[in-house]
């Protein structure tokens, strides 16, 4: 490093005015978690919640269908130019986390065609336990694993259950009938977790996912406040 | 030859690198790295230590490659052995001769050729990676180049997973190395003037006074000439990350 007096007009070569916490624009948040855990799912709520308050728009990523864009079509939640479908080929993860480019672009065109913009939901195609989003493409990400696939899912660990900043543990509504322990997957989650937020869900039995929807305006609050 | 020198650099060659971190990890959970600055910090202290030893012994393996089959077989388990010397954790000779076996796999068939009969068995990564340049056409700086270049992007890409960083950040952080990468390679591979910088005070290449073996030639080729600059943070980081029960990767 520089001594202090020569930093005056040291150009760091990190200080990326696009980097999280810094970015402008709308808030983005990543949707990530195993195949048929509800990512989808979780998107059309919160669109259907959200969608009357906020400039919103979302991205999906399929391996070679439009599968998730269709079924957000279908169901009207937003207009049509508000979904945009990424292809991943075979590496949902990748792009994700290892090579962005394909889900920046599709961002960038939903910025450039709604200027008004607040918030982008990215579903990533359904992966493994460690998938996860790099920051260089969302704000903030939510992961979500479901009741069926076991209490022990949360104990697995991965950095989508112990680094997520939301973690969703959807389809309470199955539990009795596959003998999940919630009880067990919250204190699982807890454990693992250092404090960060856990929130046990059925969207099912609640398909406007009202409190995944305050933890997104709380974001949103948040990081007005940080950009103030 | 360069194509087969991208190829061999290639993180995408299946040779089982991405189940390694190269030490990130734990000094991840250490705290010692935990942004893109402290990230380059790490990457350049590998690079100049770790990666300088196996950018020589790389070297050196394929300089091997020429002689008659019981001399370079002599000579890559000589090198076997030196390397071992420079890798005083067992967790980190673990890690290398896993590599090393994966790189022989996919080498033999990518780049068939007599030579890969005359490595021992699971041999050290560098090694392998110095006879892969031989199979492929490759000279000893080639061997070096890939040999830093992959000290650097392996725990490189292993951050930028387990951070979360932004990968266009860890590119950036990747390109910013590329001239030490350079000058580390150079500086070890003995085709280039580097390797006399490590002949002890008071000999130069082409004499053969005052080197502690006795048995150098003077021209660079003597295993006791390479590199020798490990790091004992490294080696200290990979024994704590191999009793660790909740790690992502290998080492
Ligand atoms: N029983 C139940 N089924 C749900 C719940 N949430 C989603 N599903 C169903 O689970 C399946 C997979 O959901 P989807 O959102 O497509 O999962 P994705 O692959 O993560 O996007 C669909 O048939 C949903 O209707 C829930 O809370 N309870
Ligand atoms: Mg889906």
């Amino acid at each position: 490093m520089p001594p202090d007096h020569l930093l005056d007009d040291y150009v760091d070569p990190y200080d990326d005015p696009a980097a999280r916490g810094r970015r402008h624009g709308p808030l983005r948040v990543g949707l990530g978690g195993p195949v048929g855990s509800g990512k989808t799912a979780l998107a059309a709520a919160l669109c259907r919640t959200l969608g009357a308050e906020l400039d919103l728009a979302v991205v999906t990523n399929d391996i070679y269908t439009t599968e998730d864009a269709d079924f957000l079509r279908r169901h009207a939640v937003l207009p049509d130019d508000r979904i945009e479908a990424v292809q991943t080929g075979c590496c949902p993860h990748t792009a994700i986390r290892d090579d962005i480019t394909a889900n920046l672009d599709a961002v960038e065109l939903l910025e450039a065609r709604h200027p008004g913009l607040e918030l982008v939901l990215v579903e990533s195609g359904g992966d493994n336990l460690t998938a996860s989003f790099s920051y260089g493409l969302v704000d903030v990400q939510v992961f979500v694993v479901d009741v069926a696939g076991g209490d022990k899912v949360p104990r697995k660990g991965g950095p989508g259950v112990t680094a997520s900043d939301l973690l969703v543990v959807n389809k309470t509504d199955l539990a009795p009938l596959v003998g999940a322990d919630l009880d067990v997957m919250r204190r699982d989650a807890a454990a693992v977790r250092g404090g960060k937020p856990t929130l046990l869900i059925s969207l099912r039995e609640d398909p406007a996912a009202t409190e995944v929807a305050a933890w997104v305006r709380q974001q949103l609050r948040s990081r007005a406040a940080q950009h103030a | 030859m360069t194509a087969a020198l991208l190829a061999l650099a290639d993180s995408r060659l299946p040779a089982g690198g991405h189940t390694h971190s190269g030490g990130v990890e734990q000094a991840i959970v250490a705290g010692l790295v935990h942004d893109p600055r402290s990230l380059e910090v790490f990457l350049r202290r590998r690079l100049v230590t770790s990666g300088a030893v196996a950018a020589g012994a790389a070297a050196a393996a394929a300089r091997e490659g020429g002689g008659a089959p019981a001399d370079r077989r002599a000579g890559w388990a000589r090198i076997d052995a030196e390397t071992d010397a420079r890798t005083p954790s067992p967790a980190l000779r673990r890690a290398s001769r896993q590599q090393g076996r994966g790189l022989v796999r996919v080498g033999r068939r990518a780049w068939p050729a007599a030579v890969w009969d005359d490595l021992p068995d699971r041999p050290h990564h560098p090694l392998a990676l110095g006879v892969a340049a031989v199979a492929a056409g490759l000279g000893p700086d080639d061997a070096a180049r890939a040999a830093a270049y992959l000290a650097v992007t392996g725990p490189a890409t292993a951050a930028q997973r387990l951070l979360a960083m932004d990968p266009i950040t860890v590119a950036t952080v990747t390109a910013r190395l590329g001239d030490e990468v350079d000058r580390v390679a150079a500086a070890t591979s003995t085709t280039s003037t580097g390797i006399s910088s490590r002949t002890p005070p008071g000999t130069s290449p082409g004499t053969s006074t005052g080197v502690s073996t006795g048995t150098t030639d003077g021209d660079g080729r003597d295993p006791d000439w390479l590199p020798a600059d490990t790091d004992p943070l490294l080696d200290l980081l990979a024994e704590v990350h191999a009793d660790r029960g909740d790690r992502y990767f290998a080492s």
